[in-house]
This record gives C-alpha cells, structure tokens and sequence, in this order.
C-alpha cells in the first residue's frame, strides 16, 4: 500500500512541475505585450492617430451618419441573411443585388437626376422582378436553381452596365458609387430610409418568426397546415430587395451580398438554434460593419469592401476556432485521438511482452517491445507506469488493467470475426488493431455473451478477463 | 355498418392527378370510412405518395374531387395532419425537436399568435407518446433515422388532428421505432381518429391495417383487408403495369406544354 501512496505523490509532483511552465509563459508575454504594442504604434504615422481620436470622440457629423447607417444596415442585412442561408438561398442575395443594378440606371434615364424615389422604385421592381424570373425558370424547366441564378444574375447586371454606358458621361461616376460603395457618403436622408427599412424587417420578424422558420425547415408541412407560405416568401424576397436598395450607396451592389451571407454563415457556426443564428448574425454584422468603418476612416479607404473584408476575417476566425465546428478545436481532438491510440498501443506491447515470460519480472526496459522511451514517458505521466529505476519501467495498477482491456478487446474482436462473420483467421488482426480502441464495454459484454465467454482467441492466445487476470497480476504483484 | 351517419374520412372520386414527369393517377374513386386504419399500397410509381398530396392540395388536381369529413379541405385544415416523408427535410437545419414538435401547433395558432403553456403541454404529451421526451432539447441532426420519424409524428400528433395522413411512415426505422408507431396507430384509432399510411412492405400490410387501398396508377382494389389482399387482385396491383396506360401517361407529360 505504502509504496503505491509514495509513487502517487511522486506522480503528482512530476504533473505539477510540468504544468508549471505554461504559466511562465503567459507572464513573459503579459509583460512584454505593452512593449510590442508601443513598439508597432510609434511605427504608424501620427495623422493616423489624429483620425483614431477623431473616430472615438464621435464629434464628427458626417462620421456619425455614416457610423449609424453602417450600423443600421448591417442589422437588416444581419436578419435578412439568415433567412437566406437558412432557405439555402445564398445565391439569391447575389443575383438580387445585381439584378437592382438597371432598375437604377433606368430610374436615372428616365428622370435625368439622381432623384432617389425613382431610382429606389426602379431598383425593388428590377430586383423583384428578378426573384420572379428565377422561380419561374426553377418551377417550368428542369434547370436548378443555381444555374438558373447565374443567368438571370449576368444578364440583369449586363443591362444595368449597358443602360449606365448610355448615360452622358458627367453622371457615370456618380453611379460607380452603386457598384462599389463609398460608407463616406450615407447622409441625414439616408439614414431614415435605413431605419424604415430596418424597422420593417425587425417588426416583421418579431411578429412573422414562427411563419419564416416553417418556410425554411418545412415549407411543404407550412401550406398543408394553412400557413400562407407563398406570401411569406414573397414578403421575404421583397424585404431583402428594400435592404439591398437602402445599402447599395453604401455598400455597392456587388458587395452588399457579402453582409448578407457572411454574418449569418458565421453565427452558422455558433448556434444550432435559428433564432439565435438570427440575432447573433445581426450582432456579427454590426461588428463587423463598426471595425470595418473604422478601418475605412482611419485608413481613408473606400468602406464597402472593408467592411466585407471585417466580416469575412470575422468569418475566417469562427471557422478556425469555433468551440464545436473550429478546424483548429478539430485538429486538437485529432491529436488527442492519436495519442490516446499511442498511449493503448504501448500498454498492449507491453502486456503482450509479459505475457511471454509469464508476467514475471513485472519491470521493462526502453526498448524492449519496441516501447520508445517516450512512449513510456507517456504512460508515466496518465499514471498508467512508473519508472522503478534509472531505465526500469512497469505499469501501476491501473495500467495494467488498462493493458488488459486492450488485448482484452482485439483478441474477443478477432474470435468474434472467426466465429461469427466468417471471416478467416489471418484476416482479423487489422480490423482488431483498429477496433480495439473502439469497443465500448456495452459491445464487449453483447460479444462476450453471444460467443459464451470465450476464454482464448482464435490463435489460441488466452483472452484477459479484467478481474481475474488482474486480481492474477496484482498477487503476484503482492 | 354503424358508421353509416358520419361522412366518411375521406373520399375522392375520379380523381386525375398528373405530376412533374413522373406516373400519375387516372379516375380514382374511395372512401374511407372514419376510425379506420387504411394502408395504400402499390408498386413503386404506383401514385402512392401523389394520391395523398393531391388530397393535401400540394399538386394540382387535373380532374375530380377529394372531400375531408364531407367537405372540401380548406373547411377543416385542423382536423388533417399530413406526415411527409422524413427524407424531406434537412435534418441539419437548427432547431431541435421542440421546436419541431411546436410546429405542430401553428396550424391552429396562425401567424400571429404565439405558442402558450397549454401548447407547451400538448406538444410534451406528443413526445411522451412517441417516447422522445428525453430528446426534447436535442438537436435533430443528432437523431437516428427512426427517432427523426418519432419526432415527425409526434409534430402531427401535435396537431391534434382527426384524419392523419402519413407518407411512408415505416421506411427506413429500426424495429423498435416500427413497433411503436403501430401502437401509436392503434391508439389514433381507438380514439376515434383514422389514418391513411402510404406503405411499401407487402408483409407487414395486411397485420398493420384494417382497410387497403390498391394502387397502381388507378385504382385496383379499396375495402378491408380481407376482402381486397387476395393473391388475384395483389396480382393485379404488381403484376404488369398496363402498358399502353402507362406509356400514353409518359408522352403525355413529356410533350412540350
């Protein structure tokens, strides 16, 4: 008894003084943070933090409008998007966003002046229109969906070209503002339109939320109960239209898809509830829509395609390192797996090494059965072994019959293979050295009661029983 | 018979039903009675699964009438659940299965009006009936091919319907799931309630279901189970589709509209 208690202490002491270190590390970095941060700062020229105060202080009448259009914007298109990526029609924000682009260009052939009823008018009839054409290619041909997209996506954006290369040249570049967004030029007026459109889809979604998760989860089931599915897909197609319109000065027609796609797909990763995708893509947005202003005020940049880029870096750090879906979460439990199989893959060497000499000494060198040092170092620290001397090693307990359970499992899984699946007896060892680290006890037991509790393998090697092998090992232990 | 007051569950008669490129249905004519346990079976293409949307009013009807309860469907929406099939959906879509089983409740509630306590109450005894209530908050992509099926009956249970319509409520479930859902038919019947399952397992029909409804393309044969699975007219229903009816249905829709 004494002696196990002294090897648990000096097991503990080991783990602690490995853990000990990363600490430290996080020390020297808290220390030499403010240092980095000086250093980079006094890099940067100082208009740079003339423009950083400017921004922070808020006093500045045009940043403002363009700081709670942005905001508002981002919130529409946040909800909007949702409803997209939750219908599977991602796309569609795309192609309704260049299909506005002639319904602009018309309204300005048609009055001569930037007057922005007839240009809004004209930008939802051209987008709705758009979303009409799609559905009826999908509903009357046997095309799908995206290829029908891509056609009525081109061919709209090719007229809004054609009808702006029309126009006498002076108001060319006042249209280019639609294609590519300037955030610096959202004022007074726009932002009530924005709140109007905002307002709209937020009240929408309060009171039509249960309506909008039937129409994307089970459409067909929503109109055999009654519920008015046509109408609530076109209110949906006719909002993200409106929210497209309000953000094209802004964001540009080509871009404003990004801040309806990218938001929700990056809440997407978060939550596996829809409303609570809703909300959090709406907040993603809008974060994304303050850091990517920032970034165009203080850099002096154009705005919509920082603000998709702020949302597509949002996007590229979920999917990295989100808690469940993150490929860096991933790649840790790959590792883990790999080493928790390395780890079983020792202790099953080892055992198989006793086993040849009757168990009996217990101790093992680095390097017998093919046991790398480090392989035993890796047992050592999950107290699985411990070292007995300068180069001896046996396991604990607790190895042990950790050991017996992995022999335990492949040479029942080999029997059951022979016995039950026919398979020949020199075509089980693969499958057993990859199934061995994944029978759980409840597959053990259902094994071990179809075959009567076997006791050798089909190679005639006796199949560890937990108890009575280890009570065995631990006597003559003792 | 008994029942002989009480309108029939449903009934169509000569009903036409033609179908995006795919075989549709010529002249059908039933009625089945309420407090039934009606089976529609058929070969593959038979028109199964088109027969109980067209009664659903999803596909357009080419010709005849479908009558609910003795009216048309539009004046007793509530009192028919429609269970489609489990493939139909994408079972990664975020919510889990409350939130599924809730929406058995909008059809009553509307747009508007938001699921209360006792809507609560109805859906967790529609779970517990399906035995999924320990899964209530899980995510319904973490559920196997039977439990997803539990959870779609549970939803139109929900509903708190008389007539329940179920596309293939049997495939692809595990047999603890099978047998549980023929208690749950059972017990829909006991209360008063009648069910129409599109079903493919020739084996199981005739102990699952009191009536049967041949199918291929027309009506083959409708009445109980005794009278109408017979070899002959089984015979009738699997054996050699009628070609030239089968052809014509095939030109017909694949000419240019």
């Amino acid at each position: 008894m004494t002696t196990e208690t002294d090897s648990l202490t000096k097991e503990f002491r080991r783990e602690r003084k490995r853990r000990g270190l990363t600490p430290m590390v996080y020390h020297v970095a808290i220390l030499f943070a403010p240092v980095a941060v000086v250093a980079i700062a006094s890099l940067v020229p100082f208009a740079f933090w003339t423009r950083v105060v400017r921004f922070f202080s808020f006093s500045d009448g045009f940043l403002r409008a363009s700081v709670l259009g942005t905001l508002l914007l981002a919130l529409n298109c946040g909800l909007l998007g949702t409803l997209l990526v939750a219908r599977r029609m991602a796309m569609l924000g795309d192609t309704l966003s260049h299909a506005v682009l002639p319904g602009i260009a018309a309204g300005f052939l048609w009055t001569m002046t930037k007057n922005p009823v007839a240009l809004v008018s004209g930008a939802i009839f051209t987008g709705v229109l758009s979303s009409l054409v799609v559905s009826w290619i999908t509903q009357s041909t046997r095309l799908k969906p995206d290829a029908a997209l891509s056609v009525v996506l081109t061919v709209f954006f090719a007229a809004g070209i054609a009808l702006i290369k029309m126009l006498p040249d002076g108001n060319k570049a006042g249209l280019d503002r639609f294609l590519y967004g300037q955030t610096a030029a959202i004022a007074g007026g726009d932002i009530v339109m924005l709140s109007v459109a905002a307002g709209i889809t937020l009240l929408t979604l309060l009171i039509g939320y249960r309506g909008f998760l039937v129409l994307a989860f089970d459409e067909t089931f929503g109109r055999t109960c009654g519920l008015p599915m046509r109408v609530l897909h076109y209110v949906q197609m006719f909002l993200t239209t409106l929210a497209i319109v309000v953000s094209m000065e802004a964001v540009g027609v080509i871009l404003v898809a990004g801040l309806l796609v990218i938001p929700a797909s990056t809440a997407w990763l978060f939550s596996t509830r829809l409303h609570r995708i809703l909300w959090l893509s709406a907040l993603l947005g809008m974060a994304a829509a303050l850091t990517g202003i920032f970034v165009a005020f203080t850099g002096q940049m154009g705005g919509g395609a920082t603000l998709v880029l702020c949302a597509g870096l949002m996007f590229a750090a979920a999917f990295l390192f989100s808690p469940r879906s993150g490929l860096a979460h991933r790649a840790w439990q790959w590792v883990q797996h790999g080493r928790r199989i390395r780890r079983e893959d020792t202790l099953k060497a080892i055992y198989r090494h006793l086993e040849t000499r009757g168990f009996s000494p217990a101790e093992i060198r680095a390097g017998e059965a093919g046991c790398t040092p480090a392989d035993l170092r890796a047992l050592d620290r999950r107290g699985l072994g411990e070292w007995t001397g300068e180069s001896a090693f046996r396991l604990t307990p607790e190895g042990f019959r950790e050991a017996c359970r992995m022999v335990r499992n492949h040479r029942l899984w080999e029997l059951y293979l022979t016995q039950r699946a026919g398979y020949a007896q020199d075509h089980v060892h693969d499958s057993a050295e990859e199934m061995e680290h994944l029978l759980a006890e409840e597959n053990i037991a259902e094994m071990m009661r179809v075959l009567g509790n076997p006791r050798t393998d089909p190679h005639g090697k006796p199949i560890p029983s937990l108890d009575e092998t280890f009570a065995a090992a631990t006597a003559r232990h003792a | 018979m008994s029942s002989y007051a009480m309108p029939p569950a449903l009934e169509f008669h000569d009903l036409t039903v033609s179908y995006d490129r795919k075989p549709v249905l010529y002249g059908v004519d039933a009625a089945i009675p309420q407090q039934s346990l009606c089976g529609i079976i058929g070969p593959n293409g038979a028109g199964k699964s088109t027969l109980i949307k067209a009664v659903m009013g999803l596909l357009p009807v080419q010709g005849g009438w479908t009558q609910v309860f003795g009216g048309p469907l539009d004046q007793c929406r509530e009192r028919v659940a429609y269970v489609p099939q489990r493939s139909s959906v994408d079972w990664d879509f975020p919510v889990n299965v409350m939130d599924v089983v809730l929406m058995g409740r909008y059809g009553r509630l509307g747009l508007f009006k938001r699921a209360g306590v006792k809507d609560r109450a109805i859906a967790g005894e529609a779970l517990e009936k399906v035995q999924m209530t320990a899964y209530a908050t899980r995510q319904i992509s973490q559920l196997s091919g039977g439990q997803q099926q539990r959870v779609f009956l549970a939803r139109a249970l929900a509903q708190e319907a008389d007539l329940y319509l179920m596309d293939e409520p049997f495939t692809g479930v595990d047999a603890a799931t099978e047998s549980a859902i023929v208690t749950l038919l059972h017990d829909i019947k006991a209360r008063g309630g009648t069910i129409v399952a599109v079903h493919h397992d020739l084996t199981t029909a005739p102990t699952y279901f009191d009536r049967l409804l041949l199918l291929n393309m027309r009506l083959i044969a409708a009445g109980t189970t005794e009278e109408v699975f017979t070899p002959e007219l089984l015979q009738k229903t699997y054996g050699g589709r009628l070609t030239v009816l089968s052809e014509m249905a095939f030109k017909g829709i694949s000419k240019p509209e």
